[in-house]
């Protein structure tokens, strides 16, 4: 295969997706063929609060330029409760990010459920251009591991 | 090291048009592990399943990777496919090339190059799973249905019939539910009760089944085979027990102004009553808002006539607690409240109606004993205007988006009757369109088109005004012929949307169980699981999960109680083995985790432990009942030094996709 | 305080109540005072010191000396009985097992607090509860003490015991009005680019010597999760800017609800960083976004990351609030 040259920044976005709510939210934008980048790769969890913090700065350091959460409306958790917790975590652990310095605007949580394909494509688009527009991620990288 | 096969499939073009799938099969051998990869066209098709199962044996496979549609497509198909091989189904992972890849990406290079990246992360994740075993749980046969309409009388009979214990749960005083009170049944106009009302008896009859009437659900604790349930019995004030449903209470009870919500408020009951001559259980029950012995203590009548000396006024709410392998949602619908609907004049006018009422005013044991009249002036009306989708396919916000459903049937129905009955009336059917997908349904509307001349009109009803001379006027559109119409009508009656029971939100909550936007239950699949909740164990039954007329409300309750059979027809069932799992070397004791757990499935015990100093300590660690733990995973992160993980998911699994993404 | 100290120290020892004392000693120089743990009269009488000095925050010893045979007396200081607290609701330590005296405290007196003023050559600090004598190389030198607190003393947070088995001197109370948040809303009402250079200059000069982890009571794990290969976060060393943020977000993140702020981190950091600062931001948010909250103040209340409520904001306040764009 041929690799396609190209100087356009394409930003690295991990998506972490409950099982329930958000990652068939997904599949359904996938069945009704709703575009969005390429750059977004979804990696599957059972609920938002399995994602660790430690999973995020992992994202970062590997070279990820964005790291978006995905789960169930609060209140409409898989689990009951999942989610509320994920909502303190997120909220006091962005809140530090953005305390040290590093740009807010590369974390989000959006709540997806499994009717809304819509939605997930249109949080991607937006995720991705915001991204963008920030380049690339400097201030949590490991240089270690951009090495070419 | 593991030995991972690669499986690509084409999906026919869907994923092959977009992704170079042997590109991707290609990119992947060169994965640490991988030992074999390929492509193919339909890799769930028999032929691709065989292609995983001889690799398996070929190469002597430790882990699949198939890079298909989504695992909640075909997760199941690969993990089955493995197993008869002879490798531990969760030895499987799927990388979602269609849904997240070659459906939403149009350029091929970018969706290739993506598709390369979601198999390796599931390749890593694979180097690191290990084989995972379903644990055993208990199966308690015992069902529980709540709800006691004609879906809950359904299932439960269904599930009595198979042999298993079965409890129905109803708020109101009787089962039954909506059924009851209509008049008769579209498209063969039999009569409701005559059908309804056997089956009501069976129940009562049925040594299986036991009426928790008047009651509710206050508490699910639990998991599928095993719910612990709390069910709040209201005072009645009558001892179920004593009470032989004499009636001469509810005769000579003096507060006879209550408004009798069996008649749609259209006429009273007495403040201690039976809902109606068939209730079951058909005892009386004492309505507290109302009775005067109950709010001031003067009074005390119905007590000085009952023989049986059942009416105890000391009565309180009890709780009773039960276990139940499976639970049955069929709460059923109501009509919405028109409170924004006042073009329609239905809080100024008594003669402005919904179709409910209008069934209760067509009704032998109604208001006026089946003749129909008018509300207010209790005469017969000449020119009746029926309106449909009342707050049905609304998008202004006032109502619903959805179909009502069964509204272009029962209009029709009520139109029919009326003309039949009263063939002096002329009647007009205002509509949006005439849905009669059904067996005899276009017959039935047809024939009430045809047959007994009733007006259809395309459009809808603008305004109603109430005249000085007592009529309504009708202001409407006629669509289909360009005008504006004027029609003075005697009675008009509203086809109102119907919406989910108010008490489905708290209930969904408390049993975790889904709701869509609209609180109708949502089903684990729209087609091929329409009658389970995405929570196991818990199965829907009728309106609960979308508008349906009887019919298919009869169909579904049988289909749900076919699956709890079949559930509760299993001694034991197998876990979910994606639970967490405490490593007890690092665990500190702290709690945090058992804080999180919305199953209560954690538990401490201290255990002795050999230090590295060849000493022993006692130290407090978390266990993890595998057979409660439903794997959401709070407590891995709750838990600050890494000693808890879940299993499938574990730490080290997902940094090896995010490291493999990221790459 | 020193000699009632000891003496109710003797009492209980030579009574069997106890076996053995946690306390404070002298260390490798005068003003370094260490914590010590005593089994006789004798080493009470010659070793054991109670002064301005003594800074160490006790609570975290007690995990292991309330395992061993018969009870441990630890004394502790005001705000040290918050951490304790803190770590009996954990179920770190076997309250059984441990006897706490709560002993009064006015403040400490902190040497880089002493070195911050200019002074070096320092050879030992006295403080008679008002001005403190610093002899050093070059002469002698006196302060008010006010001058040589560290800034965790002079933004007390509170003077009161909130577990003991035994009081000595006069109790205190909670001090409402400090100003320990003054530091983190300067932080936050800099730019993103003026806090990312703070960050990093501070941060920067890690050396992942591990003291903060070592000292923090809350961080009391059997195994770190710095320490455990299979983690994900696994790392020894601090070798470069990522893992410098990643260990000291990782930790205030592991001791967010549970950290009472006693201060330990920054007082035992060899490179001087306020790190502090990290937690108390946790500290902050939680204040003020889910309700104040003191770890340790109130055994059966649930850790604010351990609950939630229904109507909690969203995660996106963090894009509408904070410092300056």
């Amino acid at each position: 295969m041929q690799v396609k040259e190209t100087n356009e920044f394409k930003p690295k976005i991990v998506a972490f997706c409950c099982n329930w709510c958000s990652y068939a939210g997904a599949d359904l934008a996938g069945t009704n063929r709703l575009q969005y980048p390429a750059d977004v790769k979804i990696i599957r969890v059972p609920c938002s609060c399995r994602v660790n913090p430690m999973f995020i700065l992992r994202a970062f350091q590997r070279g990820a330029d964005g790291v978006i959460l995905c789960g169930c409306h609060p209140g409409d958790c898989h689990y009951t409760t999942g989610n509320y917790y994920t909502r303190r975590r997120m909220t006091l652990l962005f809140s530090m990010l953005d305390y040290l310095g590093i740009e807010k605007e590369r974390t989000r949580v959006e709540w997806v459920s499994a009717a809304e394909g819509a939605k997930f494509a249109a949080t991607m688009n937006d995720f991705v251009a915001t991204v963008t527009k920030l380049g690339e991620n400097k201030r949590l990288e490991d240089l270690r591991c951009k090495a070419k | 090291m593991q030995k991972i096969g690669v499986f690509v499939c084409h999906c026919g073009t869907n994923i092959a048009a977009t992704v170079d799938v042997k590109a991707v099969a290609e990119a992947l051998k060169g994965e640490p592990g991988v030992v074999f990869s390929t492509d193919y066209q339909y890799m769930c098709s028999e032929a691709g399943q065989n292609l995983i199962k001889n690799s398996i044996k070929e190469y002597g496979l430790t882990g699949v990777v198939v890079c298909s549609c989504s695992p909640r497509m075909h997760e199941q198909t690969f993990r089955k496919a493995a197993q008869s091989a002879g490798i531990n189904p969760y030895m499987v992972e799927i990388a979602n090339i269609r849904e997240q890849c070659s459906w939403i990406h149009k350029d091929i290079w970018s969706a290739t190059e993506k598709a390369i990246i979601l198999g390796k992360a599931a390749v890593a994740k694979v180097q690191l799973n290990a084989p995972l075993t379903a644990g055993e749980s208990p199966v308690v046969k015992r069902a529980l249905v709540i709800g006691g309409g004609i879906a809950g009388i359904q299932t439960a009979l269904d599930i009595a019939e198979a042999g298993f214990e079965v409890d129905i749960v109803e708020k109101q005083p009787t089962i039954g539910g909506k059924m009851t009170q209509i008049d008769k049944t579209f498209p063969t106009l039999d009569c409701a009760a005559c059908i309804l009302t056997p089956k009501m008896v069976d129940c009562a009859q049925n040594e299986k089944i036991k009426i928790y009437s008047y009651s509710e659900v206050a508490d699910v604790k639990g998991f599928v085979g095993n719910f612990t349930v709390k069910i709040k019995k209201k005072a009645r004030y009558v001892d179920e027990d004593k009470c032989t449903g004499c009636g001469i209470c509810t005769e000579k009870c003096p507060v006879k102004n209550v408004p009798n919500e069996f008649n749609m408020g259209m006429d009273n009951r007495r403040a201690i009553y039976i809902p109606f001559a068939q209730a079951v259980p058909k005892v009386a029950t004492i309505d507290a808002n109302y009775c005067n012995m109950l709010k001031n203590g003067k009074c005390g009548v119905c007590s000085k006539f009952c023989t049986v000396g059942a009416i105890d006024y000391k009565q309180q709410d009890t709780i009773v607690e039960e276990k139940y392998g499976a639970i049955v949602v069929a709460t059923g619908f109501n009509p919405i409240k028109l409170d924004d609907f006042d073009e329609f004049a239905y809080s100024q006018s008594k003669d402005v109606i919904t179709s409910l009422e209008f069934e209760r005013l067509t009704n032998a044991a109604g208001p006026t004993s089946g003749t129909l009249l008018r509300p207010s002036d209790g005469k017969h009306p000449h020119t009746i205007v029926f309106v449909q989708c009342v707050g049905s396919r609304d998008t202004s916000g006032c109502g619903k988006t959805y179909c009502s459903k069964i509204c272009c049937m029962y209009t029709a129905k009520h139109a029919m009757l009326t003309r039949e009955k009263y063939p002096d009336t002329d009647v007009y059917v205002f509509y949006i369109d005439v849905r009669t997908p059904g067996k005899n349904f276009d017959e039935f509307y047809r024939r009430a088109v045809e047959e007994y001349g009733v007006h259809y009109i395309k459009g809808m009803v603008g305004k109603v005004v109430p005249r000085s001379d007592g009529t309504l006027m009708v202001q409407a559109s006629d669509l289909l012929s360009n005008e504006q119409l004027h029609i003075n009508a005697d009675l008009v009656v509203l086809a109102a949307a119907i919406e989910p029971d108010k008490s489905a939100r708290s209930l969904a909550t408390m049993l975790t169980a889904s709701m869509d936007t609209n609180d109708f239950f949502t089903e684990a699949h729209p087609k091929l699981r329409p009658v389970e909740s995405p929570t196991a164990g818990i199965f829907l039954s009728g309106v609960c999960q979308g508008p349906k007329d009887i019919p298919e409300t009869v169909s579904q309750a049988s289909a749900a109680a076919a699956k709890v059979i079949g559930l509760l027809a299993k001694d034991k069932l197998t876990c979910n083995p994606c639970v967490a799992q405490a490593n007890e070397l690092m665990c500190n004791g702290c709690s945090s985790c058992e804080k999180v757990c919305p199953y209560g499935a954690i538990t401490y015990s201290d255990k002795e432990f050999r230090m590295p100093d060849r000493t022993t300590a006692i130290r407090r660690v978390a266990s993890v009942n595998e057979a409660v733990c439903q794997g959401c995973g709070a407590c891995t992160v709750a838990c600050p030094s890494g000693a808890m993980d879940l299993k499938g998911f574990s730490n080290s699994q997902i940094m090896a996709e995010v490291d493999a993404i990221c790459k | 305080m020193q000699s009632e100290m000891i003496k109710r120290a003797k009492e209980l020892l030579a009574s069997g109540e106890v076996a053995r004392v946690v306390g404070w000693k002298a260390g490798e120089f005068d003003y370094d005072i260490t914590p010590g743990v005593f089994t006789t009269a004798e080493e009470l009488d010659s070793a054991f010191l109670y002064n301005d000095l003594c800074e160490a925050n006790l609570s975290k010893y007690m995990i292991a000396q309330s395992r061993k045979e018969g009870k441990t007396l630890v004394f502790l200081k005001p705000c040290d009985t918050y951490s304790f607290s803190q770590l009996l609701k954990e179920h770190r330590i076997l309250r059984e097992n441990v006897y706490v005296i709560g002993v009064p405290c006015d403040g400490k007196v902190d040497v880089d607090t002493v070195k911050a003023t200019g002074l070096t050559g320092i050879c030992s600090m006295t403080s008679d509860g008002e001005t403190v004598t610093v002899k050093t190389l070059y002469g002698d030198s006196t302060m008010s003490k006010a001058d040589a607190m560290s800034e965790r003393c002079i933004n007390c947070k509170s003077k009161k015991h909130v577990v003991y088995d035994e009081l000595l001197g006069e109790e205190g109370d909670v001090v409402a009005d400090n100003h320990r948040f003054d530091m983190v809303e300067k932080i936050e009402a800099m730019t993103p680019d003026e806090r990312f250079e703070f960050w990093r200059n501070e941060l920067s000069r890690c050396i992942r010597c591990n003291a903060c982890r070592n000292v923090c009571p809350a961080c009391s794990c059997e195994k770190c999760v710095f320490d455990n290969e299979q983690s994900g976060a696994f790392n020894k060393g601090a070798s470069d800017s990522f893992e410098e943020n990643m260990f000291h977000i990782i930790r205030a993140f592991h001791v967010a609800g549970r950290c009472t702020d006693c201060g330990e981190c920054s007082r035992v950091c060899p490179q001087n960083i306020p790190l502090h600062l990290l937690n108390r931001k946790f500290i902050k948010d939680i204040n003020e976004l889910y309700g104040e909250y003191q770890a340790g103040e109130n055994a059966d209340e649930r850790a604010p990351l351990n609950t939630f409520t229904t109507e909690d904001v969203e995660p996106s306040i963090v894009y509408e609030r904070g410092g300056k764009q």
